[in-house]
């Protein structure tokens, strides 16, 4: 399922035109990249929780080529699945 | 950032009232999970994928007393970040 059919069935299920549907998906994904860009973690209850981690500057190598290079320090997110939703998807 | 922070940014920009807001956002949240739950995944361009993925049965051990154990096959959930995310963390 992709955004466009997510906003689809949010509005066949709350009766909402497709183009307000399309707007609280859209809100909802933009309030959680905007949270997670300013590092603050997210827990959504009976989903799981979104977390930045940051990762400091190191010395990779180009696994082709063999040939070092810098890797400049970075932030990465990370999504713990909660505990229903886990068991609910591991049956 | 909890689901009632989320609720309320929906509120200030959406134009719903706080109630419908906090059953939109529910709604929302229902679909997603009964869409993994029944094994499909879900696509969120420029946020990202979350993926059920299936693992085979496979022999670990106790780390406390080294027994060997067989650690049964097993679904998972996996979100993989969009590149659009990753870039908007890491911006300046």
């Amino acid at each position: 399922m992709n955004k466009s059919e997510l906003s689809e069935t949010l509005a066949v299920k709350y009766g909402l035109s497709l183009k307000k549907a399309e707007e609280v998906v859209t809100a909802i994904f933009d309030t959680l990249t905007e949270a997670l860009g300013t590092g603050e973690r997210i827990e959504i209850r009976g989903f799981g929780s979104f977390v930045v981690n940051d990762y400091k500057a190191y010395t990779g190598r180009n696994p082709k080529t063999g040939e070092a290079i810098e890797v400049k320090p970075k932030k990465l997110p990370f999504f713990k699945v909660g505990k229903d939703l886990r068991e609910r998807v591991g049956h | 950032m909890t689901k009632a922070d989320i609720v309320e940014k929906i509120y200030e920009r959406v134009g719903f009232s706080k109630k419908e807001s906090a059953e939109l956002v529910e709604t929302v949240f229902d679909i997603i999970k009964n869409t993994l739950e029944g094994g499909d995944k879900i696509k969120i361009a420029g946020f990202g994928n979350f993926v059920v993925k299936e693992k085979a049965d496979r022999r670990g051990r106790n780390p406390q007393t080294g027994e060997e154990i067989t650690i049964s096959a097993r679904k998972i959930l996996t979100f993989k970040p969009s590149q659009v995310l990753k870039s908007s963390l890491n911006k300046e």
